[in-house]
C-alpha cells in the first residue's frame, strides 16, 4: 500500500525528517507516535504534498505509484485521505457542496462516472448518521462555528463519503471527549478491511484503546527509532519516549 | 463634471484617463424611487465606459441596487444617491478584474434628511494586471440626525501584478449618527485552497469556488433565484480571470 524509504524533507530550510523508512500494506493499521517536534505533522503533510514542505531525498510509493510527483488533488483521487489536526474553516462553502465537488472532482480523475444529486446525498446522509453530526450541520459552511469534536467527526463524514485506500489521521483524538472518541473510533475502525490501511498520527496511547493497531512506531528526530505491536503503546505511556528510543 | 478629469482630482487617480477621454463628457443617468416606494435593479456592467447614476431615494422609499461589473478594458461605475428622510440604500457590488483592466467603483451617498439608512458592501477580485477600485463617500449633512450608514470593501489579489485601492471617506455634520465602514485587502487563504486540494478538488477549481464564496457577500439579502443567477454568471466571469 504505502511504503516510504529513507525519506528527507525539510521545511524553510530546517530538515525534518532526516531517513525515514515505513511499509504499510494493505489491511494494516499502524500508528506513529513520539514527542513535540519529533516529525508526525510534517510527515503527514508530505504524503498529502502540501506547499512549503520539501523532499529533499528518498522516495514514498502508493499502491505502486510514485506517490510524490503527483499534486494534492491526484493524490486523494488515488485514494489518499489527510484528516488534519486543525480542520479548516471555509466560510461561503457549505460542507455539501465541497464535499460533493471532491467526491466528483476524484471521480472524473479516475475516469468514473460523477456522483448524481440523489447518489451524493444519500452517502453523505449515511456517513453523517454514522458519526453522530447532524444533517443539518452539512448544510453550514465548512467547519465554520463547529466545535473542535464536531470538526473531526466532519473529518471523519468526508472520509466515510470519499472512501480512500489509506487514511493518514494526524491527532484525529485530540479535542474529543470520551463520546466523541468512541464514535470517531468506530468510524475508523469501520473503514478497516483487507484492501485499505490507516496510518494514525498521535500523542497519547487513548485511541489505541479503541483502534488497535497492527504496528507502533516511535518517531523521534525525524527517524523511526522504534517498532512494536499494539503493547508498546503501554510500555511508552508507563515509560515515556526517551527510555523507549534508548 | 465637463473638463477632462485630471489624475490631480483624487476621485480619477486611479483611472485609465486615456480611456477615459474616449468616453467623455458622460451623461447622467437619473434614478427616482418616490417617497415610500421600493425598487430595485441589477446592474450588469460589461461594456467599456462610464456611467454616472444620480439617484434620489424619497422619504420612506426603499432602493437595492445590485453591481456585477466586469469584463472590459475601462469600466467606471459612479453613483450619486441623496437619502431623504427615513430612505434605505442597500448595495451589493462585485467587480471582477482580469488581464489588464481598470474596473472602478465610485460612490457618493448622501443623508440630507434624518433617520435614513444606508448600507454598501463592495467585494473585488483582480487578476493578471488589473486594477480594481473603490472610493466611497458617504456624507452626512447637518439634518441627517439618526443616520445609520456603513459600508465594507474587501477585495482578493489573484496575482503578484494586481491591484486593489480602497478609499473610504467619511463627512459627518449631524452629531447623532452610525458611521460605519470597513477595508480590508488579501490574497486566497492558502490553508483552505490546501484543504480542497487535499480532498481532491483540483487548484483552478478551488480559487473559483472560494473566490465565489469571497464574492457573495455582496449578494446577500438577494432572494434565492436571483442569487443562484448571479452566482452561476460570477461562476463563469471567474472561470477566466486567474
Amino acid at each position: 500500500m504505502l511504503v516510504i524509504d529513507n525519506l528527507t524533507a525539510e521545511i524553510d530550510g530546517k530538515t525534518i525528517l532526516k531517513g525515514l523508512t515505513l511499509t504499510v500494506n494493505a489491511g494494516e493499521v499502524h500508528a506513529i507516535m513520539g514527542p513535540n517536534g519529533a516529525g508526525k505533522s510534517t510527515l503527514s503533510y508530505v504524503l498529502a504534498g502540501r506547499a512549503g514542505y520539501e523532499v529533499t531525498g528518498g522516495s514514498v510509493t502508493f499502491r505502486g505509484e510514485d506517490l510524490l510527483a503527483k499534486a494534492p488533488h491526484e493524490r486523494a483521487a488515488a485514494g489518499l485521505f489527510l484528516g488534519l489536526q486543525y480542520p479548516v474553516e471555509i466560510p461561503g462553502v457549505s460542507n455539501l457542496l465541497f464535499l460533493r465537488t471532491a467526491l466528483n472532482a476524484q471521480r472524473t480523475l479516475r475516469g468514473e462516472l460523477e456522483a448524481s444529486g440523489a447518489e451524493f446525498m444519500k452517502l453523505a446522509k449515511a456517513a453523517a448518521e454514522k458519526l453522530g453530526l447532524p444533517f443539518d450541520m452539512m448544510k453550514r459552511a465548512v467547519n465554520q462555528g463547529f466545535s473542535g469534536g464536531e470538526k473531526k467527526r466532519n473529518e471523519m463524514v468526508q472520509m466515510h463519503v470519499l472512501q480512500p485506500f489509506l487514511a493518514v489521521l494526524d491527532e484525529t483524538d485530540s479535542g474529543l471527549d470520551i463520546d466523541a472518541l468512541r464514535v470517531v473510533s468506530d468510524g475508523i475502525n469501520s473503514m478497516r478491511g483487507p484492501d485499505r490501511a490507516t496510518l494514525l498520527i498521535t500523542h497519547y496511547q487513548r485511541l489505541l484503546d479503541y483502534v488497535v493497531p497492527d504496528h507502533i512506531h516511535v518517531l523521534m528526530d525525524g527517524r523511526i527509532v522504534h517498532s512494536g505491536g499494539a503493547e508498546l503503546a503501554h510500555k511508552l505511556e508507563a515509560e515515556g519516549y526517551s527510555a523507549i528510543a534508548a | 463634471m465637463s473638463a477632462l478629469p485630471t489624475r490631480k482630482n483624487e476621485a480619477w487617480r486611479y483611472s485609465d484617463l486615456a480611456a477615459v477621454a474616449r468616453h467623455w463628457p458622460v451623461a447622467v443617468e437619473p434614478v427616482v424611487v418616490p417617497a415610500g416606494e421600493t425598487h430595485s435593479d441589477i446592474i450588469r456592467a460589461s461594456e467599456e465606459g462610464i456611467r454616472h447614476l444620480a439617484i434620489s431615494i424619497g422619504a420612506g422609499g426603499a432602493y437595492r441596487l445590485t453591481i456585477l461589473d466586469s469584463g472590459r478594458a475601462y469600466g467606471r461605475i459612479a453613483l450619486d444617491v441623496t437619502l431623504h428622510d427615513g430612505a434605505d440604500f442597500q448595495m451589493g457590488a462585485i467587480l471582477i478584474g482580469k488581464g489588464a483592466q481598470t474596473i472602478e467603483l465610485v460612490s457618493t451617498v448622501r443623508h440630507v434628511g434624518p433617520n435614513a439608512t444606508s448600507r454598501q458592501i463592495v467585494r473585488a477580485v483582480a487578476g493578471g494586471t488589473a486594477t480594481t477600485s473603490y472610493l466611497g463617500q458617504v456624507a452626512v449633512a447637518r439634518e441627517g440626525q439618526k443616520t445609520d450608514a456603513s459600508q465594507s470593501f474587501k477585495a482578493i489579489l489573484l496575482n503578484r501584478g494586481a491591484t486593489a485601492n480602497a478609499k473610504p471617506e467619511l463627512e459627518i455634520f449631524a452629531d447623532d449618527v452610525k458611521c460605519a465602514h470597513g477595508a480590508a485587502i488579501g490574497e486566497i487563504d492558502n490553508n483552505a485552497l490546501f484543504y480542497m486540494t487535499s480532498r481532491g478538488v483540483p487548484p483552478a477549481q478551488a480559487r473559483a469556488l472560494l473566490t465565489r464564496a469571497f464574492l457573495s457577500d455582496a449578494l446577500e439579502g438577494l432572494d434565492e433565484a436571483t442569487t443562484e443567477t448571479l452566482e452561476a454568471e460570477i461562476t463563469a466571469l471567474l472561470e477566466t480571470a486567474a
